[in-house]
């Protein structure tokens, strides 16, 4: 369990990141913070390996301070996948997975084999093991930061952004080999995008940020698109543009299923 | 060419004295520099005055730096260990620069992510950052090794024996075949050290050639070398 206590940052050029921010994040489930540029997302994420520290208020991972956490062990206690895939240009492939397994002590010829094996189980070719970064596709690389960040079976992932640079079909694709990792694996994941319909895709619970870390709704995706906290967040998920308010019509006995604009988007079925 | 052949055993041991003279300086100098360039990359305001500095001392002749050492570090006029400090400090003054670009290189995400997967400050120094380092800080190498061979022949005015006294003797006796030997044997020895440079760069940094088809420096290192023989730098 991950829980922020009136968390508040101020940067050191005066700019408040995040005002006054209280949540918890249960064990083995996906919590995605989601919102605009500037609305502390990331920053709230970096708080828990402690690549940011809070100017007031308390992280605590199962009811410890982190604070009281040598940092540099916190981080190789917890995995963390970055937008870009941030992999080590010089390092090949297996052994920017394996990194973290040495970082912790784990002996070279385990780390290896540990490596081969979450390469698999993020659905990378292992003939790729030997290659480096640059020689990768986008969402080859991605995959490598997941297996990256999957690989010395850490309770907690962070994940800022993962997505967010590689095309939509292969976003898709990692959206949904994610949420099959997720299935087997039940991390404690948090999850940071600007994509409402990733968010409601991945998220167990899903925060709305304002500007500075305001919580604008936080719940379930149903709950939220069931009852909208205000405009802000009916605008935000989209209900305001009809694309989220959906009827059926019949066409020729069939039930189709259209969107606020008219366009159809799907079949309903009779349970 | 029959003066080569009549002379073979001295242009040897002289050569074998410019190599010394240089390498050692090269090796020094870079050994020196790269701590300093990566304290300067880290450090703006530093990075300002240690690079002035660096420049300023560059513009000091390099006959005169050999002349004033004595006084200051307390040697001999005519001991080698004069052109070997001056060169380092040269070598110093060119590469600080080099390294401090080379560690800038380094793209910021990359450095991020080895923080956040569990890096402490020193392995994250010289597991991540000195190899990422390491394609500008090849090329500014180049730059420095070719230089310094050709800066170690000024002291062959200072009576410390290098193939650089070839160019002092052969015109002192009129003898174009000695001068001329002189100046194929330095620029061979700078093009074997720029060409060993790149093959160790090579074999260290197999990745870099992956990412980028060729690894240029800054300044061609041929282009400054003749610059030297120009006497830019007598």
């Amino acid at each position: 369990m991950i829980e922020y206590r009136s968390i508040g940052k101020t940067f050191a050029d005066g700019t408040e990141a995040v005002g006054d921010f209280s949540l918890v994040l249960p064990s083995r489930t996906t919590t995605v913070f989601v919102g605009s540029s500037g609305c502390g997302k990331t920053t709230l994420l970096r708080m828990v390996n402690r690549m940011v520290d809070p100017s007031r208020g308390q992280v605590l991972i199962d009811d410890v301070d982190i604070a009281t956490r040598n940092r540099v062990e916190l981080r190789r206690s917890i995995g963390y996948v970055m937008q870009n895939a941030g992999l080590l240009p010089h390092r090949k492939v297996i052994d920017n997975v394996a990194t973290v397994l040495r970082l912790n002590g784990v002996g070279k010829k385990e780390a290896r084999d540990r490596s081969y094996a979450v390469l698999e189980t993020v659905g990378l070719d292992t003939s790729l093991a030997t290659k480096y970064p640059s020689q990768l596709s986008g969402g080859q690389q991605q995959r490598v930061g997941v297996a990256r960040g999957l690989v010395s079976d850490p309770n907690i992932l962070l994940m800022d952004e993962p997505f967010g640079a590689v095309d939509p079909i292969v976003r898709e694709e990692l959206q949904t080999e994610l949420l099959r990792l997720q299935r087997d694996l039940d991390k404690t994941i948090v999850f940071v995008t600007h994509d409402i319909d990733e968010a409601f895709l991945l998220g167990d619970q899903v925060v709305i940020l304002k500007k500075g870390g305001e919580v604008a709704q936080v719940g379930s995706p149903a709950d939220i698109l069931a009852a909208p906290a205000d405009d802000f967040v009916r605008s935000f998920v989209g209900i305001d543009k009809g694309s989220r308010t959906l009827h059926v019509e019949e066409r020729d006995g069939v039930r189709v299923v259209v969107d606020g604009t008219g366009k159809a988007t799907g079949v309903l079925e009779s349970s | 060419m029959r003066w080569f052949e009549n002379n073979t055993d001295k242009v040897v041991d002289l050569l074998l004295s410019h190599v010394w003279l240089s390498v050692v300086p090269i090796v020094l100098g870079f050994v020196i520099a790269v701590p300093i360039g990566w304290y300067a990359n880290r450090h703006p305001r530093v990075r300002g005055v240690l690079l002035t500095m660096a420049g300023v001392l560059y513009t000091v002749p390099s006959l005169a730096l050999f002349l004033i050492l004595p006084s200051i570090i307390g040697t001999g006029f005519l001991d080698p260990l004069n052109v070997v400090v001056a060169l380092t400090m040269y070598a110093v003054a060119i590469m600080a620069r080099s390294a401090s670009d080379a560690f800038g290189s380094v793209s910021p995400g990359v450095l991020d992510a080895a923080t956040a997967a569990g890096f402490a400050p020193a392995g994250r120094a010289f597991q991540v950052e000195l190899p990422l380092a390491g394609p500008v800080l090849v090329a500014g190498l180049r730059v420095v090794a070719v230089s310094t061979v050709s800066l170690v022949s000024v002291g062959a005015l200072t009576g410390v024996n290098n193939l650089g006294s070839l160019f002092t003797e052969g015109y002192r006796t009129d003898n174009d075949a000695e001068i001329l030997v002189g100046v194929i044997g330095i620029v061979a020895l700078a093009l074997v050290f720029d060409g060993l440079i790149v093959l160790a760069g090579r074999l260290l940094l197999p990745w870099s050639r992956s990412s980028r088809s060729t690894t240029r420096s800054p300044v061609s290192p041929i282009m400054s070398f003749a610059q030297h023989l120009r006497g830019g730098r007598v």
